[in-house]
């Protein structure tokens, strides 16, 4: 089943790969992972999402807390969260069909950012599940080339930063 | 010049001066290019250079220090094939938690990427190897890096830490100041285990009618032997030690049973399979411990106490979790049972003088076995002879194989961090390197480095460390001109079809030592076998022994792969009698 993952880690060099090197040496698969800076530039929020057994999911962060850059990783799939995702949908569609298709993005909450006598880019925002559908009933009106951006996570009650504290180092007096 | 006012210097001197702060007296290495700014301190450092013959048994070599004494080995290696030759000694450490700091160089920062000479990816290749690993392009940054790996490498769960410099932050001067503090906001280390979940085990340890103490490498770590032996006495339990914990409970304890796992002893692997309680400590339920998973300890309720919480959990499920550092969870333990005694119960009583009579009878219907002809050398006499003469307090160390398992059933070891083994990962070639680093480490201890004719062939490089330095080290090679386990396995599983494990063409051992200018010897002969092995231990420089032994024994108990611990195959079939028609 899937896993949402949100992590928060020291913006240093390597991190990135620390977190994706984990997750493929213990056998985990990624469905998407995003990473921007936080309001501290220091550090780097990451949203992952890992299709793991339900077994499995204390385990992987457990993995990910052990990593030294990460500060917290929790696990956001039952928690009160809000998980969105950004698609960008191109489509090719013939003239007659250009009202449906703008009618269908506005259900969607879709936004139309490019126009063309051959079609529509548009851009929604959205619970995954609902961009998958909104995907669906696009390409019944043409062909459509999509990116998605992979999901972002907000947890809705924040969890307390336990850092640690600095240590003397052993011959410091 | 460990003064608090900044001094003028190069980043090869800060890298020197950090780590004569960290307390290095000694560390292994190889240099080469990028690594010369470096090179060039050691020459007059008070720091102890030990050049090895290749970079792997640089990185064994600084486990075998570690191993023998708890503190950080330290090794060095240029860029490019330095670094990645350093590798298999990295995962070894990392499968074994053992604390050791690989410093490398790296081409000069400008080049990265360039595909340079001798550049390799280090940074990317020793992540997945280590516990943390640095890239250091920033001279600024170099003292705090450096006693951050130390830190990280000897705190928690011991691991491996690599850092990376370049050749220009090696070079170029700057304004060193010691570093007084360091700060890793994300780095948790647990040492204190949960009081109420403790209480919660001694509960449970207390009604236990066949409890069974489980104890690993964890207690070697944490130095918790003391400990651990005061526990056992004070709840009474049987005990026993994983391949990583022999030696924290001493092999002649009254409460110890031997090894558990693939070829662990049968009453171990028994006492595992009939407790109804088992006391995990320091052990990660490797899956040669365990055999097969859903057959482990079918009746046990588990407490277990380990310093990484992803270990807890991670293969079985505890009743009791204890997160913490198992020195001070035990320490805990012994003064609770001390003041909260068991109240008299005569049927637990009862219960428990019948658990230790049955363990008591496993243990004497099916010892290890440990043959000896009067034609041929049988390795396990050999294993028995090598412990008659370390009497549990000489320092053996091992490859992987038929002979580690052997020495592991059949040597004593009165206290840990004498059996120096690679046993997570099984590394042929780790005992003779790791032999030097224990040799440097503690130079007053007897080494056996005992190696199987394969693994001792792969090693054969360090024989000039050895030699250079007139390291007093015992180099026991138990030869049965095969690999032995693989061909143990091709006997038994793949009908006899010994494939690719024949190794002939061995050295001359006595020459072999000649060349490098120390005695060798080589025997075939049982009677010659405790008068040579007497002599490699009065000689007082390094000694080779050659000993040649049955080629086709097979290692038993065994749980074959997949099995339950409990069904193992006890020794070679034996040939059924087929009726007459």
């Amino acid at each position: 089943m899937l896993q949402v993952i949100s992590l928060l880690l020291e913006n240093k060099p390597g991190a990135l790969m620390r977190v994706t090197g984990l997750l493929t040496q213990r056998g985990y698969n990624i469905e998407s992972l995003t990473v921007a800076r936080t309001l501290d530039p220091e550090l780097s929020r990451m949203t992952i999402v890992v299709d793991a057994d339900s077994t499995q999911r204390l385990q992987v962060i457990k993995q990910m807390n052990k990593l030294i850059n990460v500060l917290q990783a929790n696990d956001l799939t039952d928690a009160p969260a809000v998980i969105r995702e950004l698609v960008l949908l191109r489509i090719h569609t013939s003239l007659e069909n250009r009202t449906a298709v703008l009618k269908e993005a506005e259900i969607f909450g879709g936004r139309v950012v490019d126009s063309s006598t051959e079609g529509f880019a548009i851009e929604v925002t959205g619970a995954p599940e609902k961009l998958g559908e909104f995907i669906d009933v696009m390409g019944a009106y043409g062909e459509v080339e999509v990116t998605r951006s992979g999901a972002l996570a907000i947890a809705l009650e924040a969890k307390k930063l336990r850092l640690q504290p600095p240590v003397p180092t052993k011959t410091a007096v | 010049m460990s003064t608090q006012t900044s001094t003028l210097m190069s980043g090869a001197r800060m890298l020197a001066e950090c780590l004569a702060r960290e307390g290095v007296d000694c560390m292994f290495g190889y240099p080469g290019g990028v690594t010369l700014p470096f090179y060039d301190v050691l020459y007059d450092h008070q720091i102890r250079h030990i050049l090895v013959r290749h970079e792997e048994n640089a990185a064994f070599a600084a486990e075998g220090y570690a191993r023998s004494t708890g503190k950080v080995g330290v090794c060095c290696a240029t860029s490019g094939p330095g670094a990645t030759n350093l590798t298999t000694g990295l995962v070894d450490a990392m499968m074994d938690s053992i604390p050791i700091v690989a410093i490398t160089g790296q081409v000069t920062s400008k080049l990265i990427g360039s595909d340079a000479f001798q550049e390799a990816d280090t940074f990317g290749i020793t992540r997945p190897c280590t516990k943390h690993n640095y890239l250091v392009k920033k001279l600024d940054e170099l003292p705090q890096i450096i006693h951050e790996a130390f830190y990280i490498a000897s705190t928690g769960r011991p691991g491996p830490v690599l850092v990376d410099i370049t050749k220009d932050v090696l070079q170029g001067m700057g304004h060193y100041q010691p570093v007084t503090s360091i700060h890793l906001p994300g780095y948790k280390v647990f040492t204190e285990g949960h009081t109420g979940q403790i209480r919660r085990a001694l509960q449970m340890i207390q009604e236990a009618e066949r409890p069974l103490v489980y104890a690993g490498g964890g207690i070697v770590a944490a130095n918790a032997s003391a400990e651990l032996r005061e526990f056992v006495q004070v709840i009474d339990a049987p005990a026993v030690n994983t391949l990583m914990g022999l030696g924290a409970m001493p092999s002649e304890h009254p409460n110890f049973i031997s090894m558990p796992g693939m070829h662990g002893s049968y009453a171990a692997n028994m006492a595992m399979s009939g407790a109804d309680l088992l006391i995990a400590l320091g052990v990660r339920f490797d899956d040669r411990v365990t055999g097969r998973l859903a057959a482990f300890a079918p009746n046990a309720k588990v407490i277990h106490v380990d310093i990484d919480p992803a270990e807890v959990g991670k293969i079985r499920t505890p009743e009791v979790p204890i997160v913490g550092d198992v020195k001070r969870v035990l320490a805990k333990f012994n003064k609770l049972l001390l003041e909260t005694p068991a109240e008299p119960n005569e049927k637990l009583s009862a219960a428990r003088r019948a658990w230790w009579r049955q363990i008591r009878e496993w243990k004497a219907e099916h010892p290890y076995d440990a043959p000896v002809s009067d034609s041929e050398i049988k390795p396990q006499h050999l294993m028995a002879e090598i412990d008659r003469l370390s009497a549990g307090e000489a320092i053996i160390t091992s490859d992987v194989g038929q002979h580690q398992m052997w020495a592991a059933q059949l040597c004593r070891f009165n206290e840990p961090r004498l059996w120096i083994n690679s046993g997570g990962l099984g590394s042929m070639g780790f005992g003779l390197p790791a032999a030097i680093g224990a040799q440097f480490a503690r130079p007053d201890k007897l080494v056996f480095s005992i190696c199987g004719d394969g693994g001792f062939q792969m090693a054969i490089p360090e024989l000039a460390t050895i030699a250079s330095h007139a390291l007093p080290i015992k180099i026991i090679v138990m030869n049965n001109g095969h690999l032995g386990m693989v061909r143990q396995w091709q006997t038994l599983f793949y009908n006899n079809r010994l494939s690719a494990v024949e190794l002939d063409a061995f050295p001359d051992a006595e020459k072999l030592a000649a060349a490098y200018g120390f005695k060798g010897r080589t025997i075939d002969k049982p009677w010659e076998l405790a008068e040579a092995l007497e002599e490699a231990v009065r000689e007082p420089g390094p000694y080779l022994l050659n000993v040649k032994v049955t080629p086709f024994e097979c290692v038993y108990p065994m749980v074959p792969a997949g099995g339950a611990i409990y069904e193992m195959v006890l020794g070679p079939p034996q040939p059924v009698a087929v009726p007459a028609k």
